[in-house]
C-alpha cells in the first residue's frame, strides 16, 4: 500500500498536516505584523495631528542644561546627542564597577554560607535572606537617603586614616592625577604588558614538556609589577601626583570626589546583588559532587586547594548562566539611579526627552540602549561558558 | 495557486477581524494605518467607531474641532493633570483634597462644561512627564504651574492658555550661609527639579555671569527639597511662587532666605493641546471669566444678584443675559455665572490660595489687574 505516495490520490493541502502547520505560523506572522503596523500608523497619524513628527535631527540641537556628574567634556552648549553619551558612560561606570565588587563580595558570601563555621555561615545566610526578600528601590533610597546624605557636614567631615572624608556632600578619596611623564609611562606600561603575556607563553610551553604545572600566574604579574614599578622610577617626573582631597569653604576639593547620589546607587546595587551571586556561587559549589572534596583531600590538597583546583572549576559550569542574568540585572536596575538623582542613561533621556518633547524616539534610542548592552554581555558570558564547559571525548 | 489563495483569503479575515478590535482605539487615520493591502479594513471602524462610548471611561482622545469637549462631556467629568506637592498652587491637604491655584483653575473649567465645579478629576504629574501625558490624551488639560515658553508651545504639541500667574525664577539660601547674590554660590552646588525650564534657566543664568556651580538634579520636588532641607545643596532653584510655598512646609521656615535676585519670566499657565481649537477657546475664556470677574467685582456671593439687575451690557453678555457668548463656546449660556458662583472672580480663587491669610502668601505684585498696575487684561466680552 503506497497509497500517500501516488500523485494522482495525495491529500488536499487543506488537511495535509504539514501545510496547516505552515499556515498558521504565516498567518500568526501576518497577524503580528498587522496588529504592530496598525499601532505604529495610529501613533504616526496621532502624533500628525498635533502637529509632531518623528525624527532624531533634534538630537544636534542645544541641550540647555546642566549634567552633575560626566566623564567626557559637557557644558549647556552641547547637543543632546552628547548630554546622551554624558549618561550613557555614567550607567557604563556604576555598570562595571558594580560587577567587579558585586563578584568579589557574592564569592566571598557565597563560600562562607557553606562554611563549616557557625557564626559565619549563620551570618552569611542572614544577609542573604534580609537583602534577597528587600525591594532593590527601597534599599537604594535607604543608602541615598537614610545613609549618604545623613553624613556629617562639610565642616565636620569625617577624616579616615588615608585622608579619606566622609561628607553629606560626597565621599573624598587621595587620586592620582596625571602629569606631564604620563604619556610615556602609559607606553611603559604597555611594555609590561606584552612581557607578562611573553613569559606567560614561555611558562606554558615549558610546563607542557615538563609535565609540571608552572605559576603562570604569579610570574606574569610578577613581571608586569617589576616593569611597572621600575618605569614609575626611572622617569624623572613621577607619572601621578597624589592629590589629597581637602575642605574648601562650602564644599570638598582636590582628590576624587564621589558623589552622594553614585555612592548611593553603587553600594546599594553592589550589596544587593551580591546577595543574589551568593546564592548563585553556593549552588554551583554544591553541584560538586561530595566525592570530589573527598578524594581531593585524600591526595593532601588543603581546604583552600580543593576549592581552587578541585571545587570552582567545576562549579563554574553551573554559576556562569546565572550569573550571567545577574549582572544582566544589575546593569538594567542602574536604571533606578532617577530615584537617586544619579546622571545615568535613562535619567539623562528622560531629561532630555522632557526638554525636547521627543518621548517616542528617546525611549527607542534608550531601550535600543539597554538592549545592546544586555545582549554584548551576554554574547561575552556566552563565550566564556563555552571555553570552561567539559570538554567532553 | 489554492493554496496561495486560501492564504490570501485568511490574512484578509485576520485583518479584518483586527479591525475589529482595533475599533477601540480612534478612527482610523485615512490611509497611514490602513494595511493597502486589504481593501476591506478601513471600513470596518467606520461602522464600529459609534459603538466605542460604552465600557470604562475612555481616556481624553486626541482630537479635530469639538472632539475634547464632546469625549469630555461623554465621560461625565474633565481630567486636568495637576501638581499634587506644591501648596498654593496644587497640594493635597491634609483632608485628601486637592487645593491650589491651578487646582481651582480646574474646577473653574468644570464648572463652565458642566455647571458642576466638582466633576473634575485630579491627576497628579510630575514635571518630566505631564507633557507626555498631555499629548497622549491621559489628560484633558494641564494646570500645573506650567512656564510658557515657544518651544514648549511648538514642539511639545501642546497650545498655552493665556497666562494665570506671572512668576519669576528665585533661589533660597539658608540664612546662616550668608548668601545675598548668586556669585556668592560659586563652585558650590544647587538643587534644581528635572524638566523644568528653571533647569534651563539656571544653566543660563550662571553660565552668563560666570558663576560655576553643581547641579544635583531630581525627579520631583518632593526629592529636590528634601535634598536641599538634608543639606545636599548650599542653595534651591525653582519659580519664587514654589520657594514661597514649598517653605512653608519646613521645619522653621525663617532657617531660609529667597534671595532678592530675579533669575527669569516665568509666566504660569494652563496646556492644551494641539489640533482643538474650540477646546482652546474654552478654557482661553474661562481665565478671561476670572479677570472679568475681578474688573467688574462680581464675585461668588454677588453673582446672582448682579445677574438680575445689571445695567451694563459688557456685564449682561457676560452673565449670559444679553446674546448667545456661552453657545458660541459650545457651552450653556450661564458657564460665566456658574465659574463666577461655584469658584470665584480671580480675586478670590487667588486670595483663598495665595492671599493674606493662608500660610503661602504672595503679593499680587504684576498678578493685579491692568487697572491696578498689573498685567491682568481680559479681552471685551462680545
Amino acid at each position: 500500500m503506497t497509497k500517500s505516495e501516488s500523485p494522482t490520490t495525495a491529500i488536499p493541502f487543506w488537511r495535509d498536516e504539514r501545510y496547516l502547520q505552515l499556515l498558521g505560523q504565516v498567518v500568526f506572522i501576518a497577524i503580528v505584523l498587522l496588529f504592530g503596523y496598525f499601532i505604529f500608523g495610529n501613533m504616526v497619524a496621532g502624533l500628525r495631528r498635533q502637529g509632531m513628527t518623528l525624527g532624531f535631527d533634534f538630537i544636534r540641537g542645544t541641550a540647555g542644561f546642566d549634567i552633575a556628574e560626566k566623564l567626557i567634556e559637557y557644558s549647556r552648549g552641547a547637543t543632546y546627542l552628547r548630554a546622551f553619551q554624558v549618561g550613557l558612560l555614567n550607567t557604563l561606570l556604576v555598570s562595571v564597577v558594580g560587577i567587579i565588587f558585586s563578584t568579589i563580595f557574592g564569592v566571598i558570601l557565597g563560600v562562607a554560607r557553606l562554611s563549616s563555621n557557625f557564626l559565619v555561615n549563620r551570618l552569611a545566610a542572614f544577609y542573604l535572606e534580609l537583602i534577597r526578600n528587600l525591594s532593590l528601590l527601597v534599599f537604594l533610597i535607604f543608602w541615598y537617603l537614610g545613609v549618604f546624605l545623613k553624613m556629617p557636614r562639610v565642616n565636620e567631615a569625617v577624616v579616615w586614616p588615608g585622608s579619606i572624608y566622609l561628607t553629606n556632600r560626597g565621599v573624598g578619596i587621595p587620586w592620582g592625577i596625571p602629569t606631564e611623564s604620563f604619556g610615556t609611562y602609559r607606553w611603559i606600561l604597555l611594555f609590561g604588558l606584552f612581557l607578562a603575556i611573553v613569559v606567560a607563553y614561555i611558562l606554558n610551553e615549558q610546563g607542557k614538556r615538563t609535565g609540571r604545572p608552572p605559576l603562570t600566574l604569579v610570574w606574569a604579574t610578577g613581571a608586569f609589577l617589576l616593569i611597572a614599578v621600575v618605569g614609575w622610577f626611572v622617569l624623572p617626573v613621577s607619572p601621578l601626583a597624589l592629590d589629597v582631597p581637602f575642605v574648601k569653604g562650602l564644599n570638598l576639593s582636590g582628590g576624587l570626589i564621589l558623589s552622594p547620589e553614585f555612592m548611593a546607587l553603587t553600594s546599594g546595587l553592589v550589596l544587593y546583588t551580591a546577595a543574589f551571586i551568593g546564592e548563585v556561587v553556593r549552588a554551583g559549589i554544591q553541584s560538586v559532587s561530595r566525592g570530589q572534596v573527598e578524594a581531593a583531600r585524600a591526595v593532601g590538597l588543603n581546604a583552600f586547594q580543593t576549592l581552587r583546583l578541585v571545587v570552582f572549576p567545576q562549579a563554574m559550569r553551573v554559576i556562569i548562566p546565572p550569573l550571567t542574568s545577574q549582572y544582566l540585572n544589575l546593569t538594567k536596575n542602574s536604571s533606578l539611579a532617577i530615584a537617586v538623582g544619579y546622571s545615568d542613561l535613562f535619567y539623562v533621556s528622560n531629561t532630555i526627552t522632557n526638554q525636547s518633547g521627543r518621548a517616542v524616539e528617546m525611549f527607542s534610542l534608550v531601550m535600543a540602549t539597554y538592549l545592546s548592552f544586555s545582549l554584548i554581555t551576554a554574547l561575552f558570558m556566552n563565550w566564556y561558558n563555552q571555553r570552561i564547559r567539559l570538554v567532553e571525548r | 495557486m489554492r493554496k496561495l489563495l486560501t492564504l490570501l483569503s485568511v490574512l484578509v479575515l485576520s485583518s479584518l477581524l483586527l479591525a475589529a478590535c482595533g475599533g477601540a482605539a480612534p478612527e482610523v487615520p485615512d490611509g497611514t494605518a490602513a494595511p493597502a493591502d486589504t481593501a476591506a479594513a478601513p471600513a470596518e471602524p467606520a461602522t464600529e467607531a459609534p459603538g466605542t462610548t460604552e465600557g470604562p471611561a475612555p481616556a481624553a482622545q486626541d482630537g479635530g474641532f469639538g472632539q475634547t469637549l464632546e469625549t469630555v462631556q461623554a465621560r461625565g467629568n474633565l481630567i486636568c493633570g495637576v501638581n499634587s506637592q506644591v501648596p498654593g498652587f496644587g497640594f493635597i491637604d491634609s483632608a485628601g483634597n486637592f487645593s491650589g491655584f491651578d487646582v481651582d483653575y480646574c474646577r473653574a473649567l468644570a464648572a463652565a462644561i458642566f455647571g458642576d465645579a466638582t466633576k473634575v478629576e485630579f491627576r497628579p504629574v510630575t514635571a518630566a512627564e505631564r507633557f507626555t501625558a498631555l499629548q497622549s490624551g491621559e489628560i484633558d488639560i494641564l494646570s500645573r504651574n506650567t512656564t510658557w515658553s515657544l518651544v514648549r508651545d511648538t514642539e511639545l504639541g501642546g497650545n498655552f492658555i493665556h497666562t494665570t500667574f506671572y512668576d519669576g525664577q528665585g533661589m533660597m539660601v539658608p540664612v546662616a550661609t550668608g548668601f545675598t547674590t548668586l556669585e556668592d554660590l560659586d563652585g558650590g552646588t544647587i538643587c534644581v527639579q528635572t524638566g523644568t525650564t528653571t533647569e534651563l534657566n539656571l544653566a543660563d543664568v550662571m553660565a552668563a555671569r560666570g558663576v560655576s556651580y553643581t547641579p544635583a538634579v531630581y525627579e520631583d520636588a518632593d526629592s529636590t527639597f528634601g535634598a536641599y532641607y538634608e543639606d545636599r545643596c548650599d542653595a534651591v532653584t525653582t519659580d519664587k511662587s514654589g520657594l514661597v510655598a514649598r517653605n512653608t512646609i519646613a521645619d522653621d521656615p525663617s532657617a531660609h532666605l529667597i534671595m532678592d535676585v530675579t533669575m527669569s519670566k516665568e509666566p504660569l499657565g494652563p496646556m492644551v493641546r494641539h489640533g482643538d481649537d474650540q477646546w482652546f477657546d474654552i478654557a482661553q475664556w474661562t481665565v478671561f471669566v476670572l479677570f472679568a470677574g475681578e474688573e467688574y467685582e462680581i464675585d461668588s456671593t454677588n453673582v446672582q444678584d448682579v445677574k438680575a439687575s445689571t445695567t451694563n451690557p459688557e456685564v449682561a453678555r457676560l452673565l449670559g443675559n444679553e446674546g448667545d457668548l456661552g453657545l458660541k463656546l459650545g457651552l450653556d449660556n450661564e458657564w460665566a455665572v456658574n465659574i463666577l458662583e461655584q469658584v470665584g472672580n480671580y480675586e478670590e480663587v487667588y486670595n483663598r490660595n495665595l492671599g493674606p491669610d493662608t500660610p503661602t502668601y504672595i503679593p499680587r505684585g504684576l498678578n493685579s489687574l491692568y487697572t491696578e498696575g498689573g498685567l491682568l487684561y481680559a479681552p471685551p466680552f462680545r
